[in-house]
C-alpha cells in the first residue's frame, strides 16, 4: 500500500538538455547621461554615440526622450530595451491624460518609471535612466535609477559608461549638504542655468577623453518655466 | 495513484540557438538620388559555400528594399510577414502604402518581440527606401534599430565602413556610389571567408525600386599582398 505513494525512480533522472547559451538577448550600446537640478530649471544631457562592441553604429542617436511637458528621460544601456521602455511610458502617459485630463507630474512619472522597471524584475530592461524635469512647485528635480527600478531624487546625477568619470566631478562642483544635516538644505544647485549647462559641457568633454563609448556629440535639454529648449555640442569623434 | 516515473526523453528545443544557413554582409548607402543596397548572392552552410544564387535583397511594396544577413530561413519568414503587409496595402486600396520608415519600425517590433520570447529571427536587416526622401535603417535579431547615411552588417562593419567613411558624401552620383559599393564588396571577397564575388546592387529612388541581376566582380589575387612567396617573413622580425 505504502509502495503506491513512494516515488518510483526507475533510472537516474535524465538531466534536461540545456544547450550552451550561444546568444545574449542583451547588448550594451554605451553612452552617458547626466542631469542637474536647479532652483527653477533642470538640465538633462546625453552623448549621441551608439556603439556595439568596439564599433560605432551611429554618431547621431538621441538618448533623450521627452515624455511630458515637464519630464525628460535620458537613458543609456541597451537601446532596443530603452526604446521599448520609452514607448511603454508614452502609452501609459497617454492613458493617464485621457483619464485625468492633465499631464503627469515629474514625481508621478518617476514613480511610474520605477514600477515599470520593477515589473520586469526577472528579465530587466537593460536601461540606466536619469529622469529630469520640474516638480509641481516648479523646482528642478532629478531622479536616478538602476536597471530594476530602485530610485532616488537628488540634485544631480549621471548614468552610463562615463558615469564613473563624471560623477566625481559633479560631486566636487555641486555637492550639497547631507540630507541628514538640519536645518534641511536644498539639494538643487544654486548655479545659474547657464553655469550648469557649461558644467555639463565640460564634464562630457572630459568623459569623452577616456571613455571609448562616449563621444561624437552631446545633446543638452533644458527644462524651465518657459518650456524646453535644446542645445547640441560636438565632442571628439575618436 | 501518485507515481512519478521520470521520462528519459525531454521535449526538443524549438527555439533558434544558432544560425545554420547564413548570408554575410549587406551594405547600404544613401546617395544623391536615393539609397543603394548591395550584397553577394552566397548562402553558406558553416564553412561550405552551399548556395550560390541566393537573393538576399528583395523588394517590399513599390518603394522599399530589404537586405538580410544571417539565417536565410528566418529571412524567408520575414519576407512572408512583409508580403502579408504589402498585400494588405494593395487590398485596402486607399491611396496609401506603408513607407520604408514604417516597415522599419514594424520589423523592429517583430524582432524585439521574438527576442523577448527567447526565439529570435537570426538576422541583421537593412531597410532602404525612398518616399519623398531617402531612408536607410538597420534592425537586428535583438531589436537594436537605428537610421544612418551608410550601414554595413556583419563583417562589413569592420571592413567596409572605414572605406565608406573615407569616401562618402551626401551628393554621390549613382556611378560613384556603385563604384564605392563594389570596391567594398571586393574587399569583403578578399578578406571575408564567407563572402563571394557574385553580387547584386539594388537602388531605391524617386523613380522606384530596382534590383540588378547578379554579376561577378573582378578581383586580383596576383598582387604581392596575397602571394606567400613575397611574404615579409623574417624581414621585419615578425613570424606571420
Amino acid at each position: 500500500m505504502s509502495m503506491m505513494f513512494a516515488p518510483r525512480l526507475t533510472e537516474a533522472a535524465a538531466p534536461t538538455t540545456h544547450a550552451a547559451p550561444t546568444w545574449s538577448p542583451y547588448d550594451n550600446n554605451g553612452g552617458t547621461c547626466v542631469a542637474i537640478a536647479g532652483e527653477d530649471y533642470c538640465v538633462i544631457a546625453a552623448d549621441t554615440r551608439m556603439s556595439t562592441g568596439f564599433s560605432i553604429l551611429t554618431r547621431n542617436y538621441s538618448k533623450i526622450h521627452q515624455i511630458t511637458d515637464k519630464s525628460v528621460l535620458a537613458s543609456s544601456g541597451f537601446q532596443a530595451d530603452i526604446r521599448a521602455l520609452q514607448k511603454n511610458l508614452d502609452a501609459r502617459h497617454q492613458i493617464y491624460q485621457h483619464q485625468h485630463s492633465k499631464q503627469m507630474s515629474c514625481p508621478a512619472m518617476a514613480q511610474l518609471l520605477s514600477n515599470t522597471l520593477y515589473y520586469k524584475r526577472f528579465f530587466p530592461y537593460y536601461a540606466f535612466n536619469v529622469l529630469g524635469g520640474l516638480d509641481s512647485e516648479g523646482k528642478g528635480c532629478v531622479y536616478t535609477y538602476d536597471a530594476v527600478g530602485s530610485y532616488e531624487r537628488s540634485g544631480y546625477s549621471s548614468q552610463g559608461t562615463g558615469m564613473q568619470l563624471i560623477m566625481p566631478v559633479l560631486d566636487n562642483q555641486l555637492k550639497s549638504a547631507s540630507p541628514l544635516v538640519l536645518p534641511l538644505r536644498q539639494s538643487t544647485t544654486p548655479l545659474s542655468e547657464v553655469e550648469a549647462v557649461d558644467l555639463v559641457k565640460d564634464t562630457f568633454a572630459s568623459a569623452a577623453e577616456r571613455d571609448i563609448y562616449t563621444g561624437d556629440g552631446v545633446e543638452i535639454v533644458i527644462v524651465n518655466r518657459d518650456g524646453i529648449r535644446h542645445e547640441l555640442m560636438d565632442l571628439k569623434r575618436d | 495513484m501518485f507515481s512519478s516515473a521520470v521520462s528519459t526523453t525531454s521535449a526538443p528545443n524549438t527555439r533558434t540557438s544558432q544560425p545554420i544557413v547564413t548570408g554575410t554582409t549587406v551594405l547600404g548607402i544613401k546617395y544623391a538620388d536615393g539609397v543603394m543596397l548591395a550584397a553577394d548572392t552566397l548562402a553558406s552552410y558553416g564553412s561550405l559555400a552551399r548556395y550560390n544564387d541566393v537573393r538576399r535583397i528583395q523588394k517590399v511594396g513599390s518603394s522599399t528594399l530589404i537586405g538580410a544577413s544571417g539565417e536565410i530561413s528566418d529571412f524567408q519568414s520575414v519576407l512572408d510577414i512583409l508580403e502579408g503587409m504589402t498585400r494588405e496595402d494593395i487590398n485596402l486600396d486607399d491611396g496609401y502604402t506603408r513607407t520604408p520608415a514604417e516597415i522599419h519600425g514594424y520589423l523592429r517590433s517583430v524582432m524585439y518581440q521574438r527576442r523577448n520570447k527567447g526565439n529570435p529571427l537570426w538576422n541583421q536587416l537593412l531597410v532602404a527606401g525612398y518616399r519623398e526622401k531617402p531612408f536607410l535603417g538597420y534592425v537586428d535579431l535583438i531589436g537594436t534599430a537605428y537610421e544612418e547615411n551608410f550601414i554595413a552588417t556583419g563583417f562589413g562593419a569592420y571592413l567596409a565602413i572605414p572605406i565608406i567613411r573615407d569616401r562618402w558624401r551626401a551628393d554621390l552620383s549613382e556611378g560613384e556610389a556603385r563604384a564605392l559599393v563594389e570596391d567594398c564588396l571586393r574587399v569583403m571577397y578578399y578578406r571575408d571567408c564567407r563572402a563571394s564575388n557574385r553580387i547584386q546592387i539594388a537602388k531605391a529612388t524617386g523613380a522606384g525600386v530596382s534590383i540588378s541581376e547578379p554579376y561577378v566582380i573582378s578581383s586580383d589575387w596576383e598582387t604581392a599582398n596575397f602571394d606567400i612567396r613575397h611574404s615579409t617573413r623574417g624581414s621585419d622580425g615578425s613570424s606571420w
